[in-house]
């Protein structure tokens, strides 16, 4: 699958995960899913990780409840979350797996693991517990003028 | 009775309970799930118990965590 997201967006994503550092950032995508079968992130929330770690995150509720309502008023669809990792590659980890309970879900994953040079990447997860599979998404970032 | 559910208003039986409601809306994997009454969050221990009333909204909610390792 591919999957969009504006520039501006991205750098919101990434200043707030330089902001939370050394926790882990995350947040909720939004956007709607096209015919051509382009998954369009048309929105991006940055919530809190109420966990406040390097090596976990856990959405706050009360915050993912108020983006879903948000979304629905403004006519976006739910694509999924993205999370940073502060100090490790930008693919899901163990528990990013085991946790990624959404098969319909993007999980974009922000790497600041090399300073100055943030990687975002998308994955697919899939299947019963234990024995997940992820596939990367393309993620294509779309400058604005 | 009318309630709405996750933004749908829906027409359901007298009585229903959390419970019953996540299985009459055939939600994936409902032991992952959240669920908020009128935006009050409700303990998954009380899904049985917990009986819908006219106008309740009812959001469900799939948590939503990882880790770097």
């Amino acid at each position: 699958m591919k999957i969009t997201i504006k520039k501006s967006d991205y750098d919101r994503i990434y200043e707030h995960a330089l902001k939370e550092r050394p926790d882990e950032a995350c947040g909720l995508i939004a956007g709607v899913d096209r015919e051509d079968g382009v998954r369009e992130i048309q929105k991006v929330y940055l919530l809190t990780n109420i966990d406040h770690t390097n090596e976990h995150f856990s959405i706050d509720p009360k915050e993912q409840l108020a983006s879903i309502k948000d979304m629905r008023a403004n006519g976006l669809s739910p694509l999924g979350n993205w999370h940073s990792h502060p100090e490790s590659p930008s693919r899901p980890s163990e528990e990013d797996k085991r946790l990624a309970n959404d098969s319909k879900a993007s999980y974009l994953i922000l790497s600041l693991q090399e300073e100055g040079n943030p990687v975002l990447n998308a994955f697919h997860v899939e299947g019963e517990q234990g024995a997940r599979t992820v596939r990367k998404e393309e993620l294509i970032v779309i400058e604005e003028e | 009775m009318n309630i709405t559910v996750a933004g749908t208003k829906k027409e359901v039986a007298d009585g229903l309970t959390v419970s019953a409601l996540i299985e009459l809306e055939q939600v994936e994997t409902p032991q992952y799930v959240t669920v908020s009454v009128n935006e009050e969050f409700i303990g998954s221990d009380t899904f049985d118990a917990h009986v819908l009333k006219e106008g309740d909204e009812v959001e469900f909610l799939y948590f939503m965590g990882g880790g770097a390792r």
